[in-house]
């Protein structure tokens, strides 16, 4: 781990001209997904806590087949929360723990795009994992097509809000006693729209209604969070690191 | 009069000190005269019978709930903005008074659904924002004691509160379209549903909530001057302290 930090700042360009927004966002992300890459284990482990979580409800319930079609979105979306909500420690406290993040803070680049950078990061070796296994759960959960393409669509608009809304909580919580349950506390909340949103699109789907509206709103929340979500972390990493 | 003088604790420890009883015996008085209103005067409902009668506690704290979450993200604002020490202690003074007022609020709203929709609790729009609002007051009450250094803490807390603020009009139109039980709101900007003596008894009782609200953080803001200034001169030469 710590050879694989060293080896990615020392191919920082130090150099370059400071408002270079993209190539900051290049830079994270890289640099990210290929700490991600050396540590394959960390990310299987994330992804097995979804698959298990996905497959306790109908042991805790009931395995019969309609009233696992109903619940099946609802229970899939949260274990998608849940999973997002465990691997968001990743996003900085080990680049914190080891001085790493300060390093990055002082970069020329602006902090809000490197944290963009390693939102994407974390959206595609977390997010984007847990929205391809979706729909092979979802057959669990005898979901029919029309359901799981839904599902997916909403999935894949909808966990790129959690990393960006989970950096915020991560960066807010970063070196704090009890750190993660408090992320749980802050950003759970924080969650309930898209939670609405996208376990309602699929609902709609399965009651033959329009999901448009639900996909839309999605949609619209992910505009708004790309927007928003890296100044509010960007401002709490500085908070943390003063 | 210069009004930014009183963004200095040591100035508007004072004026604090002064202004509280005021406020607080408004709040009693208001207190005393809107229930007395809303208990005995206002008729009974054709509806809902006498049940309807805690709407004078419920629709107030309801009210005062969510206004004081976005006091709390304003002042939060003016923190980070202009970097007012006092800004952030306002804040952390209305942080406790925020939640209990949302948890009144869900408390009488759980024991008027008994007798009037036969159920302690609905997954509905309004309870379930209600419920969530009070997550959002308790993860910034969380996240201060968290933190030990009182700046991080501030500056921590006004960010979080400032993306709540974001949030609470999306979570609640989230949740309002996810379900609604709720009965429609009786008051609005153009007109009332209520009979006049409810509506009055239902300010009155609004007020009494507001002062009691500014009593108390003026209270709490005064000891978290003395905690987090206790090193200061004009702290030690005051009379109370310079006795202890």
């Amino acid at each position: 781990m710590n050879t694989a930090h060293t080896v990615a700042v020392a191919h920082a360009p130090v150099s370059a001209a400071a408002g270079a927004i993209l190539p900051g966002v290049r830079w994270a992300l890289a640099r990210d997904i290929r700490l991600a890459l050396r540590s394959r284990a960390e990310l299987a482990v994330q992804l097995l806590f979804y698959v298990i979580v996905v497959s306790l409800f109908p042991l805790a319930t009931t395995p019969e087949r309609t009233l696992l079609a109903t619940m099946g979105p609802g229970v899939l979306w949260v274990a998608a929360l849940l999973a997002s909500l465990l691997s968001l420690p990743r996003l900085f406290a080990a680049d914190y723990a080891d001085g790493t993040l300060e390093q990055i803070a002082l970069s020329p680049y602006p902090l809000e795009s490197l944290v963009s950078g390693k939102v994407l990061a974390h959206w595609l070796t977390t997010g984007l994992p847990v929205v391809v296994l979706a729909p092979l759960l979802g057959i669990q959960y005898s979901m029919d097509a029309e359901s799981l393409v839904v599902l997916s669509l909403a999935l894949l608009l909808g966990t790129p809000v959690l990393s960006l809304l989970g950096a915020i909580g991560a960066a807010l919580t970063l070196g704090l006693r009890a750190g993660s349950s408090l992320l749980a506390l802050l950003i759970l909340p924080l969650y309930v729209p898209v939670l609405i949103f996208g376990a309602g699109a699929v609902d709609a789907a399965r009651a033959g209604l329009g999901v448009a509206a639900n996909i839309s709103l999605l949609g619209a929340g992910l505009l708004i969070a790309i927007v928003g979500a890296p100044f509010a972390a960007a401002a709490a990493v500085r908070i943390a690191l003063d | 009069m210069n009004w930014y003088r009183f963004s200095s604790p040591s100035s508007f420890y004072p004026l604090a000190g002064r202004l509280i009883p005021w406020f607080a015996w408004a709040a009693a008085a208001l207190t005393v005269v809107g229930l007395y209103i809303g208990l005995s005067i206002a008729p009974t409902d054709f509806q809902q019978g006498e049940a309807y009668r805690i709407i004078f506690i419920h629709v107030p704290t309801a009210w005062m709930s969510m206004f004081l979450y976005l006091v709390m993200a304003f002042w939060g604002a003016l923190f980070l903005g202009f970097n007012t020490r006092l800004s952030a202690m306002m804040a952390q003074a209305i942080a406790p008074t925020g939640a209990l007022m949302t948890f009144v609020a869900l408390w009488t709203g759980s024991l008027w659904g008994r007798p009037t929709w036969g159920t302690y609790w609905a997954w509905d729009a309004r309870m379930t924002s209600e419920l969530i609002l009070l997550f959002l007051y308790l993860g910034v009450i969380a996240l201060r004691s968290a933190i030990d250094d009182p700046r991080r803490a501030d500056r921590a807390c006004a960010v979080l509160s400032l993306v709540g603020a974001v949030n609470v009009p999306i979570i609640y139109y989230s949740v309002k379209w996810w379900n609604t039980l709720h009965q429609g709101a009786s008051v609005s900007p153009t007109g009332s549903k209520m009979a006049s003596i409810m509506l009055a008894g239902m300010l009155v009782m609004s007020f009494a909530a507001w002062f009691y609200a500014i009593a108390v953080v003026l209270a709490r803001v005064r000891t978290i001057i003395v905690d987090r200034e206790r090193g200061a001169a004009w702290l030690a030469a005051l009379p109370e302290v310079a006795k202890a």
